[in-house]
């Protein structure tokens, strides 16, 4: 019961010092899982997120659930990501319930109007970043032309796209085009 | 009691297909917007500079939020709940061959075509808030004028923010957030 709890506060703290997730959160993860409580080395985390990153949802759940699962099994991997989570929960309530009450406020309206020009360029920037390591030569370039096209002209789920992509990537691998 | 089922099971979807983290779920919450009618893509902008600008992983926050301003408290947690349920459960079966699913070719080679995929998601959902915070389509299509068309405010913060993210050395290494409260203070500041 206590390495539960354990578990929950551990990744509750690394819910809360994690800004945007992904590589930021592993300084934060090391110092609480490797430092202080010793559940996996140094080697061991790097391992567990590598699959947190190939594996389908959000890194940093899959981090926490694969870390709490080797530590206290199946009720560990379930307290670790309930912690993750805990955070977001509390403040993003809290944040989008005093936003809904001053949306309509003039001054409000022209603040997220120029965040949202700053949101185009964050996301720009993070496909420039995810571009880098994802499209390594000519078939994987013709498999984005592909999904972006297709998916700004036609209204079909992403489901589908990540479905024949996954089969195109084992395709083209046995085919022997891939790295050219 | 079905709003709360429609979201979990919209989230158990983003959960399951969304590949790369962060801004992975973003195209997800694009295609919810336009089935469901649940927000905006405004709104979904919005939630996702706070989502970027308070602690925890983007995904988890953005998820929180959608449930949030869909179905309150409650809401929030359903989402929430929708969209860690898939990575729990896929974890818990792999956890034991974790070394075998790894090194396995057939999901190297998945995996070598679900990259650019996501990338391409990604780069289509952006567009839509490009189209929404730089250019002004409606008043372009009630004057049909082009220069109506644009957002010059808008156009030169983005390149400012384009400057200053890349190539400016004091600058680029700074947080998002940064960026986020500085945009808000000129928003206001010259009323956009």
């Amino acid at each position: 019961m206590k390495i539960l709890l354990q578990l929950f506060a551990a990744f509750a703290r690394v819910g809360v010092m994690t800004f945007g997730g992904g590589y930021a959160m592993i300084p934060i993860l090391e110092r609480e899982i490797v430092d202080r409580h010793g559940w996996a080395t140094s080697e061991e985390l790097m391992d567990y997120y590598a699959v947190g990153q190939c594996t389908p949802g959000v890194i940093a759940v899959n981090t926490a659930t694969f870390v709490g699962y080797s530590v206290a099994g199946v009720p560990g991997g379930i307290m670790a990501t309930l912690g993750v989570v805990f955070p977001s929960l509390v403040i993003i309530t809290l944040i989008a319930g005093i936003l809904t009450n001053f949306a309509d406020l003039p001054a409000v309206k022209s603040a997220f109007a120029a965040i949202r020009v700053c949101v185009c360029v964050l996301i720009f920037n993070a496909v420039v970043k995810l571009w880098k390591k994802a499209v390594p030569d000519k078939a994987a370039l013709l498999l984005f032309l592909l999904v972006f096209l297709f998916s700004v002209f036609l209204d079909v789920s992403p489901i589908v796209f990540v479905v024949l992509c996954a089969v195109a990537g084992i395709v083209l691998t046995r085919m022997g085009v891939r790295g050219k | 009691m079905m709003l709360y089922l429609r979201l979990f099971w919209e989230f158990f979807k983003t959960g399951l297909f969304s590949v790369g983290g962060g801004m992975a779920t973003l195209p997800f919450l694009y295609d919810m917007s336009a089935k469901t009618g649940w927000f905006s893509t405004a709104q979904l902008a919005d939630m996702i500079a706070v989502s970027e600008s308070t602690p925890g992983p983007i995904g988890v926050n953005m998820a929180t939020y959608v449930g949030f301003s869909t179905a309150g408290v409650l809401g929030a947690v359903i989402a929430t709940l929708g969209l860690i349920t898939p990575s729990i459960v896929v974890i818990l079966l792999i956890a034991r061959v974790l070394h075998a699913f790894r090194q396995n070719r057939y999901v190297d080679a998945a995996f070598y075509g679900l990259r650019p995929c996501s990338v391409g998601l990604i780069a289509a959902a952006g567009l839509l808030v490009v189209k929404i915070a730089l250019f002004n389509v409606e008043l372009f299509h009630s004057t049909g004028a082009f220069l109506d068309l644009l957002r010059p405010k808008a156009l030169l913060l983005a390149a400012l923010l384009l400057v200053l993210t890349n190539a400016v050395k004091a600058t680029k290494k700074l947080h998002p957030i940064i960026f986020i409260l500085s945009s808000a203070v000129l928003g206001v500041l010259f009323s956009f």
